[in-house]
Formats: C-alpha cells, sequence, structure tokens
C-alpha cells in the first residue's frame, strides 16, 4: 500500500478548505515531491471549483488554473502530486465521477467528507495504470507529517 | 475528393511511410494532396515545416515578415549563419525546396491581422500556429473557428512548452481555455524571457506529429487535451479540455462573429496612444481620459459590461449589464446621456458600444484597454485578475 505524506498544516488546510466551502465541494491540488512509496505533499493550493452547475457533487478545476498552478509549483521545485476535494453530506469514498474525472496517473486523489459543516473522515486514492483505460484509484494510507510548510493561494 | 496519384519517385522516396499500415499508399496520397499553412517560419515553425515538407504535405503556406537575425540561430533551424538579414520567407523556401523539390510552398510575405487572416487561412485545410505573441494567437484561433480550420497549436517560454489541437471538430478552442490574454506586463516575450534552443525543436516535432496525424485521420490527436511540457525535468504532463459552452467565439452564443482588433484585445497600444482612435464609429477613449473627465465632473453614463464575478473583484463604479443582456436592457440605458462601455480589456465593451450605435445611441465611446487599462494607468490599486 502507498503511502501520502501530508504536512500537518496541509492536512489542517484542506479539513478547513472542505468546511469554508460547505456545503459545496472544494477543491484543490497538492505540491510535493515523491518519495519512495508516495508524494511527500508540502504545500495546497486552493482552486476555484469551475463546476457551478452542481458543486455539490463535482468538482473541476480550470485548465488555466491548472497550468499556472503547475508552473508555480515548479518555482518552487515542487511538483502537483495530488488533487483533493470535499465530499459535503457523503462519505470519503471515490464516486464513478471521480474517477471519470481524473487523469493524473501516479497522483493521490484525497477526499475529504464534510458532516454538517464539519471536517470529518479524509481519505486518500493512487490513482493507479498505465492509461486512460485500465486506471482505478487504489486506497492510500495517509501520514502526517508535523512541519511549518503553509498552503499558499492560487490567484 | 480525388486523390492525385504517386510518381514512381514518390513510391521510392516515402517507401518507410508506405509500409506503415497507417499510412500505406492512400495516407501518403493525402499527405500530397494536403494543404497547410504554417504561420510564422521562427522557433515552432522551423522544424513544422521541415518535417512536414519532408513527410511530403504537398502545399505548404508559410507567414511570416520577418528578416533573420543572429538571435534567432539558437533555435531557428531553417536558417543559417548565410541567412542573416535575409527575409525568413526567403532562407525558408530555398532549405524546403531543397528538401522536398515537389512541394508546393506558398509563400504569404506579411504579418497575420484581422483583416487577411481569413483570405489567407481560407485556402488551407489545417494551420498550425507558430507564433510567438497572443494577439496573432487569438487571430489565428478565431479565424480557425469561424473557417472551421483545426488549429495545431504550440507555444513555449524558457523550458516550459505546450501543445494542443484546437478548434478540431467539437473540440475546445484556444478561448475555451484562456478566455482572455494575461495583460500584458505580465507577459515577457522570448526576448525578454528568453526560451531555451532545443524546445521549440520538442514542441514544434509535436505539432507536425499532430498535423500529420489530422491528415491521415489516424489515432488520437491533442484535441481535448492540452500537452505541457516540462524540458528541465523533461516531464510531459497534460490537462483536459473542455470546450467552454460560453466561449466568446466557439459558444453557442458567440460575442464575435468576425475578427476583432487583436492589439486592442490584447491591452497593446490604443492606450498608450494619446490622439482618439475611432474604431467601427466608436471613439476610443483612453483610461486617464475617462479619469480626468469623471474628475471634471463631465455627466458620463459609464456602463460595464463583464460578469457579475468580475464586477465584485474590481469596479470602476457605473451601471453593470452584462454584455449578453444589453439587448433586452437597452431601457436601462439613458439615450440622451453620453455612454462610456467599459470591460476588462476592452473588446466585449467595443461590441457593447458598436451595438448600442446601431441601436440608436448616439454618443457612445469605448474605454480602450478595459479595466485592466484603468489599473495600469489611472490606479495601481485596483486588484488585477
Ligand atoms: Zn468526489
Ligand atoms: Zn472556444
Amino acid at each position: 500500500m502507498s503511502v501520502l505524506q501530508l504536512t500537518r498544516a496541509v492536512y489542517d488546510a484542506i479539513r478547513a478548505h472542505g468546511e469554508e466551502t460547505y456545503p459545496r465541494e472544494c477543491c484543490g491540488a497538492l505540491l510535493g515531491t515523491p518519495a519512495a512509496d508516495g508524494w511527500r505533499i508540502e504545500a495546497s493550493v486552493k482552486a476555484r471549483n469551475t463546476r457551478t452547475d452542481s458543486a455539490r457533487n463535482r468538482y473541476s478545476i480550470a485548465p488555466a488554473e491548472l497550468v499556472k498552478i503547475e508552473r508555480e509549483a515548479r518555482g518552487r521545485g515542487l511538483s502537483i502530486g495530488g488533487f483533493y476535494h470535499s465530499h459535503p453530506d457523503h462519505p470519503a469514498e471515490w464516486s464513478q465521477a471521480d474517477l471519470a474525472e481524473a487523469h493524473w496517473i501516479g497522483c493521490s486523489y484525497v477526499i475529504v467528507a464534510v458532516a454538517l459543516g464539519k471536517a470529518a473522515a479524509i481519505h486518500s486514492f493512487l490513482l493507479a495504470g498505465n492509461a486512460e483505460e485500465d486506471k482505478r484509484f487504489v486506497a492510500e494510507r495517509i501520514e502526517i507529517l508535523e512541519s511549518q510548510e503553509t498552503q499558499f493561494e492560487s490567484k | 475528393m480525388e486523390l492525385p496519384e504517386l510518381s514512381q519517385d514518390e513510391l521510392l522516396r516515402y517507401s518507410r511511410h508506405l509500409i506503415l499500415p497507417e499510412v500505406g499508399e492512400e495516407g501518403q496520397r493525402r499527405l500530397k494532396a494536403a494543404r497547410v499553412l504554417c504561420v510564422g517560419a521562427g522557433g515552432l515553425g522551423s522544424p513544422l515545416a521541415l518535417y512536414l515538407a519532408a513527410a511530403g504535405v504537398g502545399t505548404l503556406g508559410l507567414v511570416d515578415f520577418d528578416v533573420v537575425d543572429a538571435s534567432n540561430l539558437q533555435r531557428q533551424i531553417l536558417h543559417s549563419t548565410n541567412d542573416i538579414g535575409r527575409r525568413k520567407l526567403d532562407s525558408a523556401a530555398e532549405k524546403l525546396q531543397a528538401l522536398n523539390p515537389d512541394l508546393n510552398l506558398v509563400k504569404h510575405d506579411t504579418k497575420l491581422s484581422s483583416a487577411n487572416a481569413l483570405d489567407i487561412l481560407k485556402d488551407y485545410d489545417i494551420v498550425a500556429d507558430g507564433t510567438d505573441n497572443f494577439p496573432t494567437r487569438y487571430l489565428v484561433n478565431d479565424a480557425c473557428v469561424l473557417l472551421g480550420k483545426p488549429n495545431v497549436y504550440g507555444s513555449i517560454f524558457r523550458f516550459e512548452g505546450q501543445a494542443s489541437v484546437f478548434a478540431a471538430r467539437d473540440g475546445p478552442c484556444y478561448r475555451c481555455v484562456y478566455p482572455e490574454p494575461p495583460p500584458p506586463k505580465l507577459v515577457p516575450s522570448c526576448a525578454e524571457g528568453g526560451v531555451l534552443g532545443v524546445l521549440p525543436g520538442l514542441v514544434g516535432v509535436i505539432q507536425a506529429t499532430e498535423t500529420v496525424k489530422l491528415i491521415l485521420g489516424k489515432g488520437t490527436t491533442l484535441a481535448g487535451r492540452l500537452l505541457l511540457v516540462d524540458a528541465l525535468n523533461m516531464r510531459f504532463r497534460e490537462v483536459r479540455l473542455r470546450k467552454n459552452p460560453d466561449c466568446q467565439i466557439c459558444g453557442a452564443h458567440p460575442a464575435f462573429t468576425q475578427l476583432i482588433d487583436y492589439q486592442q484585445f490584447c491591452g497593446i497600444a490604443p492606450s498608450i496612444q494619446e490622439e482618439i482612435r475611432i474604431m467601427n464609429g466608436v471613439p476610443q477613449l483612453t483610461a486617464a481620459e475617462v479619469k480626468r473627465r469623471m474628475d471634471a465632473g463631465e455627466d458620463l453614463f459609464i456602463l460595464d459590461v463583464r460578469e457579475p464575478f468580475e464586477y465584485q473583484i474590481a469596479n470602476i463604479g457605473g451601471t453593470l449589464i452584462p454584455l449578453g443582456q444589453i439587448p433586452h436592457r437597452l431601457h436601462e440605458i439613458d439615450r440622451e446621456r453620453e455612454i462610456v462601455v467599459y470591460c476588462k480589456f476592452g473588446a466585449r465593451s467595443q461590441r457593447a458600444a458598436e451595438f448600442l450605435r446601431q441601436s440608436g445611441y448616439s454618443k457612445v465611446s469605448n474605454l480602450a484597454g478595459g479595466i485592466m487599462a484603468w489599473s495600469n494607468e489611472v490606479d495601481p490599486s485596483l486588484p488585477r485578475y
């Protein structure tokens, strides 16, 4: 089983973001470096959920914003290692829509459940496979690192 | 369409293609029949044109008005040291004809503009965009959408490249991804920011590959995907693209149905010029001028035609009526007063101003460069977005 390492600050930021946008879904990107058995995430970037139509159960990051996040990550010596989003009043398990929308094979997809406005369970899934045709989510373990790193906002 | 026959020489020349099931004789004949326009004979245009000529593309158009400079040679492999000072078109033609004498090369010795783009593009099947600036990039995109021709896109900056196929059937266009250009001050060109010399080779060859696949009708193109090339770490990633139903050019209700002034759209030039310019009958005011007149207490009806969320981010006051709602909300716009229309960069407001003029409003002007020009010239504290 792969391990997703999150700094305490990132872990807290994901939960706070989920509570902040409740009852809508929040989403963002996770920046870090590859470790032996998964990603080591050192920063998170809040993204705007462009799915205004059904933001309660869908999320999507605008391509231009993603390009910008990727560029900013590179500027900090990091790369996009994953994405997170919230499930307002839903369990922290991936949906078919989540899998269909996930395209970054090798990246971690973190889901935080937000129950009645409070962040609850948080789970991570590695997008495994070689191509769109055989991609699949594999549950991974989250490990929290106590560290100083903070989130920064994507403008 | 009847595909041209291949000569004995061509059968030999393209034998490595002919034995590929995905190309074969029919594919090679398709290539021979194909007409591709390459915009720019520089960094991206060089590998693009060379490989397309080598692959047996029958007709290749080149648009360029530039002259070879010593600083081009680090990446523009169509040109060599002896070509410094020559027109890029002449230098390119020599290399391409030497590579493939059967090539029908069409030279367009001009700067692509709103005035000539549709006329030039209409004779080609596919457009490959090798331009290095935003106004031309939007121009090429919009012209491709209007003509229904695929736009094989590539761009490079420092160590970073992008490639995609825009405006393919039912696929997204450049504007779906980037509805508006970044403010000009935030955009260093390759001249200012630098570019790794081999990067245009990498990206231009991807464009050539996509062009060939489009001609053959084989494989999966980059339509709907934006390929990100990070040469420094040698990493390729892709971002999925969706067609934007509200896209200003390819959406269900396009904001424009003809080409616009792309220099102005990209916030370049007009706001700096002091004399009053008039575009399609609409006077163009600079931000400084509008500010001066507002401060002087002139009775101006300031009309903001952006979307409500943009107004929330930054505004200079006035009445907010999004562009799409104007036809139904004319009664809210006072015919007697002088109207100054603004948006983010000045393109939507120009459309609105033209519409108001057609609807009988006589005193309508456009804030050239939009609220971004205002932020540049009048009030730097105004948030940029
Ligand atoms: Zn989900
Ligand atoms: Zn579009």
